[in-house]
């Protein structure tokens, strides 16, 4: 589409959009130094303590509980994110190059999780580990203490599972276009699967995976109907214990971590884009 | 085995497969015939499953009851429906005019604008909604927003009754959900040719006629896409109903969740379940064969 003279309707159409998309974000941000422990009106700008201002942003980093669910979180999403987009990528390079047996299978299963409602497959995986941990807990008459639950390995292994198919989807977009005569011209000159792999189509292919990989992890970060139904005593990642906090009394820290939040990822961006640009 | 390997490639593809519908498996096909056998089960005094075969848990779903008709479920579900319906047309509404806002600005500006409706997704999920209870609630930012005009402007303010309710709940998922319409539908807008609009401008037509006969029609795909992303998120959730519709606005995902951690009755819970995924995949079957695929997803 070319760039042209907009009209002036449009322009504040759209305007009108943005403010609907950033409006509650001021708001989270502009309570976060609230003088109320309510929340509910402004009543001024917070100045108690050595952080002034920032009161409830030091009072979140004295919190337990908030630094516990964010390790949870992070621990969660590098690992699900690192297995998901090695599993993916194969997948995709299987699907995308490769005739086998079973082919149609593996790709209608690949496509069923994203046209599946979330509370579905988390409903499903739920009955499942409870089945199975119910099962192996009588059969090996284990302890109380003992005792399979759920916690970050049942986590894991579900954010693994509803990560895998989007991870595909974006890799195999990539690999659309690619042209099977490079890795042939490799093989020709001499060099062997591995070394083809590593030098010839890992870098083209680079992209696809690293934006599958971005996609992994913030699906991970954010995902709070599967984490629901699958976690357990200790596992508890930053959407639960947001969640649960929405029961009872919130305080601006819930704020102050949002926006903490917000500027995180705002930094992480701007830095991947400066490694791309400097590419 | 290794050259074994080495020269057949449909065992190589076969190998890279592999993983991935182990965890597919393990973690989809198991879990989902699970809860299709649970939901014909029973459950006892204790809210332990009992395996049997009964249709029970159905047929309360759609009403029939041991006491008589109960329509009770029935609604949920048609409420539930009605709302995703709504979301989605609300969020094309809203998406559309910013999307090709977008796509008709300069190149240089296009990926900063995108990344201005990407920001807002990058709070938490959960965080979003709570900022729209501070938003609506009755003496939220919105009302005092209100309150403080009228004062200015010297009119009576009844303040808005908004949180908790269903509309509170519809501009919720709106807001969730608007992100994943814009992209899409900035992607397919984005593809089409210039010379497109110069041939329909050469062949006589208007603005307007152009809009309708060239960019609406190449900008299905995306539509598509952003319907696939809206609507099937939005028919299963029960977070935002529950944030911010009260205990007022029960939707099948509400229905599904309390069944399973509150009432104790897995068997029931695992029917519904059933029933929104036959329902999700039946209207999405239908909509992508009526619309064509959505092949914006993997670029959105």
């Amino acid at each position: 589409m070319s760039a042209k003279k907009q009209s002036p309707w449009l322009t504040l159409v759209s305007i009108l959009v943005y403010f609907f998309l950033y409006a509650p974000i001021i708001v989270l941000i502009v309570f976060s130094f609230n003088a109320s422990r309510t929340n509910v009106v402004f009543e001024g700008v917070v100045n108690q303590g050595p952080c002034g201002p920032f009161y409830w942003y030091c009072e979140l980093f004295r919190n337990r509980s908030v630094m516990d669910a964010t390790r949870n979180t992070l621990i969660i999403a590098f690992t699900s994110t690192v297995v998901s987009t090695i599993i993916g990528t194969m997948a995709a390079l299987a699907l995308q190059r490769y005739d086998f047996f079973g082919k149609k299978v593996s790709e209608t299963a690949l496509y069923f999780p994203i046209v599946t409602p979330e509370i579905v497959m988390g409903i499903g995986i739920l009955v499942f580990f409870s089945a199975v941990f119910g099962w192996i807990n009588t059969a090996l008459a284990l302890a109380p203490s003992q005792r399979l639950t759920m916690g970050l390995g049942t986590v894991i292994v579900s954010h693994i599972a509803f990560s895998i198919p989007f991870v595909t989807l974006v890799v195999r977009a990539r690999l659309h276009g690619f042209d099977d005569r490079l890795e042939e011209a490799a093989m020709d000159l001499g060099a062997n699967e591995f070394t083809t792999f590593r030098k010839v189509t890992l870098p083209l292919i680079a992209p696809g995976v690293l934006a599958g990989a971005m996609l992994a992890f913030t699906l991970s970060l954010d995902d709070f109907i599967i984490t629901f139904f699958t976690t357990g005593p200790g596992a508890t990642t930053l959407p639960i214990y947001v969640y649960g906090l929405l029961r009872r009394i919130v305080t601006p820290e819930l704020n102050a971590l949002s926006t903490i939040w917000v500027l995180v990822v705002l930094i992480v961006v701007a830095i991947s884009q400066w490694f791309q640009r400097r590419e | 085995m290794i050259q074994h390997i080495r020269e057949n490639r449909r065992l190589q593809g076969f190998l890279l497969i592999l993983p991935a519908m182990f965890v597919m498996v393990m973690l989809l096909v198991i879990p989902l015939t699970l809860t299709v056998i649970t939901s014909f089960g029973q459950r006892d005094a204790d809210g332990n499953v009992i395996y049997t075969f009964t249709l029970e848990n159905y047929w309360r779903l759609m009403g029939f009851t041991e006491q008589g008709w109960d329509d009770l479920y029935l609604r949920i579900l048609l409420r539930s429906l009605w709302l995703a319906v709504q979301t989605t047309v609300i969020v094309i509404l809203m998406a559309y005019p910013l999307a090709y806002f977008i796509a008709r600005s300069p190149e240089k500006r296009r990926n900063f604008l995108l990344f201005l409706v990407l920001v807002p997704l990058w709070t938490n999920f959960v965080i979003r909604i709570y900022a729209w209870v501070m938003i609506l609630r009755s003496q939220g930012v919105l009302n005092s927003t209100l309150g403080a005009i009228a004062g200015l402007l010297n009119v009576p303010f009844q303040p808005l009754d908004l949180y908790p309710s269903q509309t509170a709940v519809l501009i919720g998922m709106v807001y969730e959900f608007l992100p994943f319409m814009i992209l899409p539908i900035y992607t397919s807008l984005e593809k089409i040719e210039p010379s497109l609009y110069e041939a329909a401008a050469d062949l006589y037509a208007n603005a307007f006629r152009t809009f309708w006969r060239v960019t609406v029609p190449l900008s299905m795909p995306g539509i598509v896409a952003g319907t696939i992303l809206t609507f099937i998120p939005v028919i299963g959730t029960f977070v935002v109903s529950d944030i911010l519709g009260g205990r007022q606005v029960i939707l099948v995902g509400n229905l599904v969740q309390r069944q399973f951690l509150d009432a104790r009755n897995p068997p029931f819970g695992a029917a519904a379940s059933i029933i929104l995924l036959v329902m999700t995949l039946v209207l999405t079957l239908y909509y992508t064969r009526r619309f064509g695929l959505g092949e914006e997803i993997a670029a959105g």
